[in-house]
């Protein structure tokens, strides 16, 4: 959203800053916005808990925030995409290969659409997907540990924008390319994008028991940019639905270039007839290459496997696989209300809204009325399918969520407020300005047959003059409104994380009752774990030094070490033997070239050190883990290379 | 007075006694239970993180076996079989005497159970991190209570009898019924 928008950003924020002002919102309009006891509202009293889980992207930070709803409190920043030296994850052994692809280890990424699991339609509390849009990447986390268990590549993409979105059962996580490019990737002048470009839409099969994630198969269409998805649920079950847009396949000057159609298209794939012609045989197989990563708690390591091809359907080939629905002007947002009727694209550049009905579209395609095609593609009339419009609700909507009853929330980035509406009649129930220019919105369960209309985010863009001023730079920034009464009313401001793309939330019982408190010591399978005291030791083969210690309140086990020489490689696999919940240990040394460790209960972890310098080097916990954690430390002598000092350790003496 | 023996049995798989520590850090508290022949954690893990705890001011480490462990579950085994004898004897001075020696036993075990809690609280290592005196200036013990509450630094110990205990004490009870009843069908 926002590289896409920056353009467009550019081009409309004077608009933005005139209507905003123009419509009364400036001044005193904060005030004017919040209720009396707002503050009770969101007040959770302490040592209580929040009623809502809400996992709110990172943006270009590469990583995923959680956060308490109706407070607004931050409790965790889960890395994903980017490296974190506080958890040690894209630093320590086990998790290196988290991050690695096909162009080799990328530490960083630009986490855009959290979707959570689904079971019949509702959210479950198993896992959170999201996508990274630079390298194209999905991830899978689990909300027993809230810690990444699988980042699986995606080839043939690029732009990985209109992912990760989940379908009713979680059969699969789609993910569709924004930027198409040739495929296979080949040395072509840019003036031939037309035609010769693809956009790759990928099916990623979940495994129900693991939630291991598999690229199943991939359909190749035309060259548009593909924006944003949802699932069709209920009736729509079977369905997935893209935005587009550059319909005009331009590959330069987008911003003008890709505005000139009147109309894109939803594209409207039917999955459940992909996976058929998968079982049937009916697909190319291509040679490609991506990595798939997979972590493994039982051995607390990730592995990194490169696979080489991938299934690949063309969508001209099998009538009735891909529809396209006109849809006004650049829709961005893709959204589809909680019975599965209605399809609602935001169009972006348009003053009003579309919903498509997907009765009048099973409709036409029974009776085969088709407007032509594109790349052999049926393109449907918009006259027959258009189930009603939001005529002037705002300036630039850009995605709606829903409240269960009937009601619709749809934001307005160059207007800068959220729209209530009602389905079916179309008419606009209420109005709240957002502060400022409003990217996403989440009502928590939105995107699934049961939103729990209560809550209403707004993903802000921009900030100016709400917060602390911090230089040029501001925090980003998320607004809360109750949405349980006729009226919106604006409960808080809180700053987010990087840029906040989307979120997805969830009842904090269902995620609660699945915490994972320890890891079981016994269920350790770490090749290089302790399990107790007896069986720390040191190993020397060449210069590769490992260190087998374990970590308990509050001492390391040794603590002790001497016979290491410049130029070995000293690998620390601690393990923590603490079995309360609570109670992680860290561990740092001096001089090593990369992030601390920090340990849970029953973990093991490893860094590389490399002593450069003769000396005795202190290390020491970083976690403050017990009443004398101060005094967890410990020495290791570095001799010179030749030198002929034995390799010993001890603990106490001992 | 049969089922008063038999009930007995009980002990083998129900805990006798619970001993637990409360505090802030603790808000699901930490605990075990004592059985004739075990200790167990009252949640998983709990003896291990008691020791933890306990080793900053010179404690001992719970010990997996005590010899009580070996001994105790052949005076269960003894008692019930004397009571089930009894019971088919069918004497009511014997029912008393059973009683009478449930009770002495009973009480030998609690003041074991009183001198290991003694030694438990008492018998401090000299090199403890943490080394509390009381008021008197003497050594501070860590001794948890024979039965009822007690705060101890910043822990509350509870210790009380459980189902175990309780069923020990309705078989008991049961052998002073039963002597009752054989007295009163005797008139």
């Amino acid at each position: 959203m926002k590289n896409q928008s920056k353009f467009l950003f550019y081009l409309l924020s004077l608009a933005a800053l005139l209507v905003t002002f123009s419509c009364g919102q400036g001044g005193d309009a904060g005030k004017g916005a919040i209720g009396g006891n707002a503050a009770q509202r969101v007040y959770v009293n302490p040592g209580e808990h929040d009623e809502f889980y809400a996992f709110i992207s990172g943006g270009f930070s590469g990583q995923l925030s959680v956060y308490g709803l109706p407070s607004g409190r931050l409790f965790r920043v889960i890395p994903v995409f980017s490296q974190d030296p506080e958890k040690a994850y894209g630093y320590n052994e086990e998790t290196k290969p988290l991050l690695n692809t096909s162009f080799g280890f990328v530490p960083w990424d630009d986490a855009h659409h959290p979707d959570l699991s689904q079971t019949n339609g509702e959210i479950d509390g198993r896992w959170v997907f999201i996508n990274g849009n630079n390298t194209p990447r999905i991830a899978r986390i689990s909300l027993a540990t809230f810690e990444t268990e699988e980042i699986i590549e995606l080839p043939n993409s690029a732009g990985n924008h209109s992912s990760s979105f989940v379908t009713e059962n979680t059969e699969y996580v789609v993910a569709g390319t924004r930027f198409s490019v040739p495929v296979p990737q080949a040395d072509l002048p840019i003036s031939e994008y037309k035609g010769k470009f693809k956009g790759a839409i990928s099916f990623i099969k979940v495994d129900q028991e693991s939630g291991r994630m598999n690229l199943d198969f991939q359909i190749m269409m035309p060259g548009f940019n593909y924006d944003l998805a949802h699932p069709g649920r209920g009736k729509s079950h079977g369905w997935m639905f893209f935005t587009t847009y550059n319909t005009e396949e331009a590959s330069t000057l987008l911003e003008v270039n890709a505005s000139q159609n009147d109309k894109d298209f939803i594209a409207a794939i039917n999955w459940k007839m992909a996976e058929e012609l998968i079982a049937k045989g009916e697909f190319t197989t291509m040679p490609t290459e991506y990595a798939h990563n997979v972590y493994d708690e039982a051995t607390h390591s990730a592995t990194s496997t490169i696979k080489k091809e991938v299934r690949v359907i063309d969508p001209s080939k099998y009538p009735g696989l891909v529809y396209l629905l006109p849809t006004p002007k650049s829709p961005h947002g893709m959204d589809v209300d909680p019975t599965g009727e209605y399809i609602i694209g935001s169009g972006k550049l348009a003053a009003s809204m579309t919903a498509h009905s997907f009765t009048k579209m099973q409709d036409a395609i029974a009776n085969k009325k088709f407007d032509g095609d594109a790349y052999g593609i049926p393109i449907l009339n918009y006259d027959d399918i258009v189930g009603g419009q939001v005529t002037q609700a705002g300036l630039g909507p850009l995605h709606t969520e829903f409240d269960g009853e009937g009601n619709a929330y749809t934001t307005f980035f160059i207007s800068s407020e959220v729209v209530k509406w009602k389905l079916g009649t179309w008419e606009v129930l209420d109005r709240q300005p957002c502060y400022y220019s409003v990217g996403h919105l989440m009502i928590p369960g939105g995107n699934s047959q049961k939103p729990f209309g209560k809550y209403l985010v707004a993903m802000n863009k921009i900030t100016k003059d709400r917060y602390l001023p911090t230089g040029p730079e501001l925090t980003q920034s998320a607004q809360l409104y109750d949405i349980s009464g006729d009226k919106m009313q604006l409960l808080l401001d809180f700053p987010t994380i990087g840029e906040p793309h989307y979120a997805a939330g969830a009842p904090a019982d269902l995620i609660k009752k699945r915490q994972t408190k320890i890891y079981k010591l016994e269920e350790n399978m770490h090749p290089y774990a302790v399990k107790n005291e007896k069986e720390t030791r040191v190993e020397r083969d060449g210069n590769v030094v490992r260190i087998y210690m374990s970590t308990i309140r509050s001492h390391f086990a040794p603590d002790n070490i001497e016979g290491i020489k410049v130029g070995d490689k000293v690998y620390f696999h601690v393990t923590n033997l603490e079995q309360d919940y609570d109670v992680p240990h860290g561990i740092s040394m001096i001089g090593a070239n990369t992030s601390e460790l920090l340990i849970m209960p029953g973990q093991t972890e490893t860094f590389v050190w490399e002593p450069k310098r003769v000396g005795v080097w202190p290390f020491y916990c970083t976690d403050f883990c017990s009443a004398l954690h101060q005094e967890m430390q410990g020495y290791i002598r570095v001799s010179p290379k030749d030198s002929n000092v034995k390799l010993s350790w001890s603990l106490d003496g001992e | 007075m049969i089922i008063g023996a038999l009930l007995l049995g009980s002990l083998f798989f129900l805990p006798m006694w619970n001993i637990t520590l409360e505090a802030p850090q603790y808000p699901d508290s930490i605990g075990m239970n004592i059985f004739i022949n075990k200790f167990e954690d009252a949640n998983p893990n709990d003896i291990k993180n008691i020791n933890i705890m306990n080793h900053y001011v010179g404690m001992q480490d719970i010990p997996e076996r005590i010899p009580e462990f070996e001994l105790f579950p052949y005076f269960v085994i003894g008692m019930m079989a004397l009571g089930v004898v009894f019971g088919i004897i069918g004497k009511r001075r014997l029912y008393l005497a059973w009683f009478v020696l449930m009770v002495v036993l009973g009480s030998i075990a609690m003041y074991d159970f009183y001198l290991w809690e003694y030694n438990y609280g008492h018998n401090l290592k000299a090199n403890a991190a943490i080394q509390f005196t009381d008021e008197k200036g003497q050594p501070m013990a860590y001794q948890p209570p024979l039965i009822g509450s007690k705060m101890i630094l910043n822990f509350r110990a509870t210790s009380m009898p459980r189902s175990g205990a309780y069923l020990l004490a309705v078989g008991m009870a049961l052998s002073v019924a039963a002597f009752i009843q054989s007295k009163k069908e005797a008139k």
